[in-house]
């Protein structure tokens, strides 16, 4: 078989573009590059990018990639990354067939990236402005050499996931008290005195220097931060003690969490929407009758479901499909929901043809949490053979808990909120009066790692310089993890 | 496209091997690649460094799937549910998973390992000559003659000729038409390799122990099956007293004696001058125990035992020391002092836990022999 050449993309491309146009896909220009495995590996390796800053995870994580692919594990079909216009890289040895599948994907992806809400704040041109942070922080190397600058990013690093996933879209309560809630000011005590004695009794200057100390006082006691604030390396960035490089680094690992966040936060909806795509776009319009076999094997491996594991590609594209469906036929609303004959609802069609209308609606406004906490429904989760689990600590594995709906659906819920990772807020940066930082874990119900806490701590306490610590609970009771540069603590609280 | 990611590979290298950053060390997990072999998933170590991240423990952890059960049947935990920005999260980056032969399982530890090849031991390079019946030849005894092929010739030629009629099919063979079978004579070299595992199956040997046995058994004979065709297995079992197995019973079975070790040394002798003459097999011997022998003067008798038939003899001795539960584990010291000094093929291993178990295969096998 001839090998696949940019020209047969360039060919292909026009043709499967005006498609997906067809079909009411609204996207950036797309750049297909066809790549072989090797550079495959390198970019995705990168996240995608041509250039990233220099760093060790990088070359790991191209390890595990390169090594999948030879040894025949795995394959990467493609890559496509959120920039306008968008980049998207082929597989030189695919065949035909996989081409065509993975271009009608990209497309789909493209347009979720350019319409779903989550993604209107991201840097559309992220490639330069990867490449900028990547000169930076040589810039840096080259003047504290590689040992303190990897060093402070591997702390970094450590810390990356402690942003306020949401803070983009929602406006938090102001940092300082407001007029409604702050205690009223204490006024200055006043001795009693006749009129006419007022002015010595109660010198005016006396009263006025009385007034200010009690104002200063106050200012000490404002508690820094004013409220919980959830962007912890925004926090570090304001009020850690580090040296101007070391505020530059810790603000460019911040600003590439953020860019990063939407995809984590809409991997079920982006995947299904991308393979829902894909497998209209190819059975209705561009495959060949050579070409079935080949694609049915492909999409089935994409949807495949994997034992024990949840494949976002097919609850994706099965919730997208079945949303299509109970639009098109009128499931929903009062009327449907009231109705409690199973066989009738089964029945259910208004032929309202909303279908279409409603999916594009969603992929515009939802994210994973909201798109199974609205649309995950009861026989939904019966068709599929959904179930939730659970860690048994009797007898150290994990087992099927349930197979109720709202135990599943809760947690799934819980593996989605804040990409599946503890909320962790800073409460306190002068804790004990001795200029300590208190995180505080709100607790839900699973533990943190302990091991991991402790080690992370040791990072924190990097970048803060003084001792740091964070609450939560293990075994149900309230306990506060330390670390104070020498050694750990862990302290019940009663 | 210029990529710069040879210096970020070559630095993560550097870290595995320890060169450089000695802070992250402790993060380095044998991280694993999974395969599938048959019905079963096989893990292939892959280093890897943890970055520490405030993350969920167990406890209390869950999450939801798909699929048939019940109840409080054991699925796999969700381990790829961490963090966002790592491959194989990215939206449209997608992995799939293949079958793997033991062949290229072996390839792939023997390089994650940087496992020599083994080189025979010189004499037993035998060379066996077999008979392969693979040719036709016009000439050979009626005895081999190839009845379909003979026919089918009569057949052609008849046709050719024009003798054939399909009215009355009648064929007859005559001297030229007659083909028979014919042999090739190939010399294989070949060389036989024996393995005959010994492990404790004491009272202080739990299942945890056995798990970590069996894993490290897994992988010496999927290396060794690979390097000679030819390879048999055999299984020792000993408490106080030593017995012959098979392979099931060898990771099940649960003793409650005592530990006295020389006893399955003697046996493995006399196995070995049984069935190995050591001039025909390649001969490998491990052992895996906590290390809790009953007694010094039982040391002294598995040294001697060690010292004059079993070292003498076999291409590797192998001893693993999984974790004591209680007691000294002071049995792989002893043979550090009174062993191996004296004989190289021998290799004492200390495996504490699962992630130890690719160094010590890697102590077992990176010898080359």
């Amino acid at each position: 078989m001839r090998s696949i050449t940019q020209k047969d993309i360039a060919q292909l491309q026009p043709r499967i573009e005006k498609i997906a146009a067809e079909y009411g896909l609204d996207f950036f220009p797309v750049i297909f590059e066809l790549v072989d495995y090797d550079t495959v590996s390198q970019l995705a390796a990168y996240g995608g990018f041509p250039v990233r800053y220099p760093h060790w995870r990088f070359g790991m994580e191209y390890d595990q990639l390169s090594k999948g692919y030879r040894y025949g594990l795995q394959k990467i079909y493609e890559m496509v990354i959120n920039t306008n216009p968008c980049y998207a890289y082929l597989m030189k040895s695919n065949p035909m067939v996989d081409q065509k599948l993975v271009m009608a994907h990209v497309y789909a992806h493209c347009d979720f990236f350019k319409n779903n809400f989550y993604f209107s704040h991201t840097n559309r041109k992220m490639i330069d402005e990867m490449a900028n942070h990547a000169i930076r922080i040589r810039r840096y190397i080259d003047q504290f050499g590689i040992e303190a600058v990897e060093n402070f990013i591997d702390v970094c690093l450590s810390l990356e996931n402690l942003i306020d996933y949401h803070s983009p879209y929602i406006k938090r309560q102001d940092g300082k008290a407001d007029g409604m809630n702050a205690p009223d000011a204490p006024k200055v005590k006043r001795l009693r005195s006749k009129r006419y004695m007022e002015k010595y009794i109660n010198p005016p200057e006396f009263i006025e220097a009385q007034r200010k100390d009690i104002e200063e006082q106050q200012d000490e006691r404002i508690t820094l931060p004013g409220a919980p604030q959830r962007d912890v390396l925004l926090f570090l960035m304001e009020h850690a003690p580090l040296a101007n490089w070391q505020h530059d680094v810790l603000g460019i690992i911040r600003e590439e969490a953020y860019y990063f966040a939407p995809q984590g936060m809409t991997k079920i909806m982006n995947e299904g929407w991308a393979t829902y795509w894909h497998s209209t776009m190819m059975t209705q319009k561009i495959l060949e009758p050579s070409e079935v076999i080949d694609y049915a094997e492909h999409h089935s491996g994409t949807i495949a479901n994997h034992p024990g594991r949840l494949n976002p590609y097919r609850i994706g594209v099965l919730l997208f499909q079945d949303i299509e469906d109970r639009w098109n036929k009128g499931k929903f609303g009062r009327e449907y929901e009231a109705c409690d004959n199973y066989a009738e609802k089964r029945r259910w069609d208004q032929q309202l043809g909303l279908g279409r209308q409603k999916i594009f609606e969603v992929r515009k406004l939802y994210n994973d949490v909201t798109f199974i906490d609205t649309f995950l429904s009861e026989e939904f989760c019966r068709e599929q053979k959904l179930f939730s689990f659970a860690y048994n600590k009797s007898n150290k594995r994990y087992e099927i808990e349930s197979r109720e709906f709202q135990m599943i659906k809760a947690r799934l819920l819980q593996s989605l909120t804040n990409l599946g990772q503890p909320i962790i807020k800073v409460i306190e940066a002068n804790y004990e009066n001795r200029g300590e930082l208190l995180l505080l874990h709100q607790y839900e119900n699973v533990e943190l790692d302990k091991q991991f806490a402790t080690d992370t701590l040791s990072n924190l306490h990097t970048l803060w310089k003084r001792p740091v610590h964070i609450q939560t609970r293990l075994d149900d009771k309230a306990v506060i993890l330390g670390y104070d540069g020498q050694e750990f603590r862990q302290q019940w609280v009663s | 496209m210029l990529m710069h990611i040879d210096n970020d590979y070559n630095r993560f290298r550097q870290i595995i091997k320890g060169k450089i950053k000695d802070n992250l060390r402790k993060y380095i997990s044998s991280g694993e690649m999974i395969g599938r072999k048959g019905k079963d998933l096989i893990s292939i170590p892959l280093p890897q460094i943890d970055i520490p991240r405030f993350r969920f423990g167990e406890n209390g952890k869950g999450g939801a799937s798909q699929g048939e059960g019940e109840p409080g049947t054991p699925v796999g935990g969700d381990d790829d549910a961490e963090g966002q920005g790592q491959a194989g999260n990215q939206p449209g980056q997608h992995l799939r998973e293949v079958e793997l032969t033991l062949d290229e399982l072996a390839e792939i530890i023997g390089e994650e390992l940087e496992l020599p090849n083994i080189e025979p031991r010189g004499k037993k390079q035998i060379v066996t000559e077999k008979d392969r019946y693979s040719g036709i030849s016009r000439v050979g005894p009626e005895s081999l003659r190839h009845f379909k092929k003979t026919f089918r010739e009569a057949l052609k030629r008849q046709i050719i000729s024009g003798q054939f009629n399909i009215d009355k099919p009648q064929i007859i063979p005559i001297r030229d038409d007659f083909r028979y079978r014919s042999w090739k004579t190939t010399s294989l070299p070949e060389s036989n390799a024996v393995i005959i595992y010994m492990m404790d199956v004491s009272g202080s040997m739990w299942d945890e122990q056995k798990h970590i046995v069996r894993l490290e058994t897994f992988w010496i004979d999927t290396w060794l099956q690979y390097q000679y065709k030819g390879l048999s297995t055999r299984y020792i079992i000993h408490d106080a007293q030593a017995g012959e197995v098979d392979r099931d019973t060898f990771f099940t079975v649960r003793e409650n004696g005592g530990t006295v070790i020389s006893s399955a040394y003697e046996l493995c002798a006399r196995v070995i001058e049984a069935d190995y003459p050591s001039d025909e097999w390649n001969i490998y011997a491990f052992h895996f125990s906590d290390g809790d022998n009953w007694s010094r003067e039982d040391n002294k008798a598995c040294a001697e035992i060690l010292h004059s038939r079993l070292l003498p003899r076999v291409n590797l001795f192998g001893y693993g020391q999984v974790e004591s539960t209680y007691g000294s584990g002071e049995f792989i010291d002893f043979l550090d002092e009174h062993v191996k000094s004296e004989h190289e093929n021998v290799v004492l291993s200390y495996i504490p836990d699962k992630d130890a178990i690719y160094d010590s295969i890697k102590d077992f096998l990176g010898k080359g022999k």
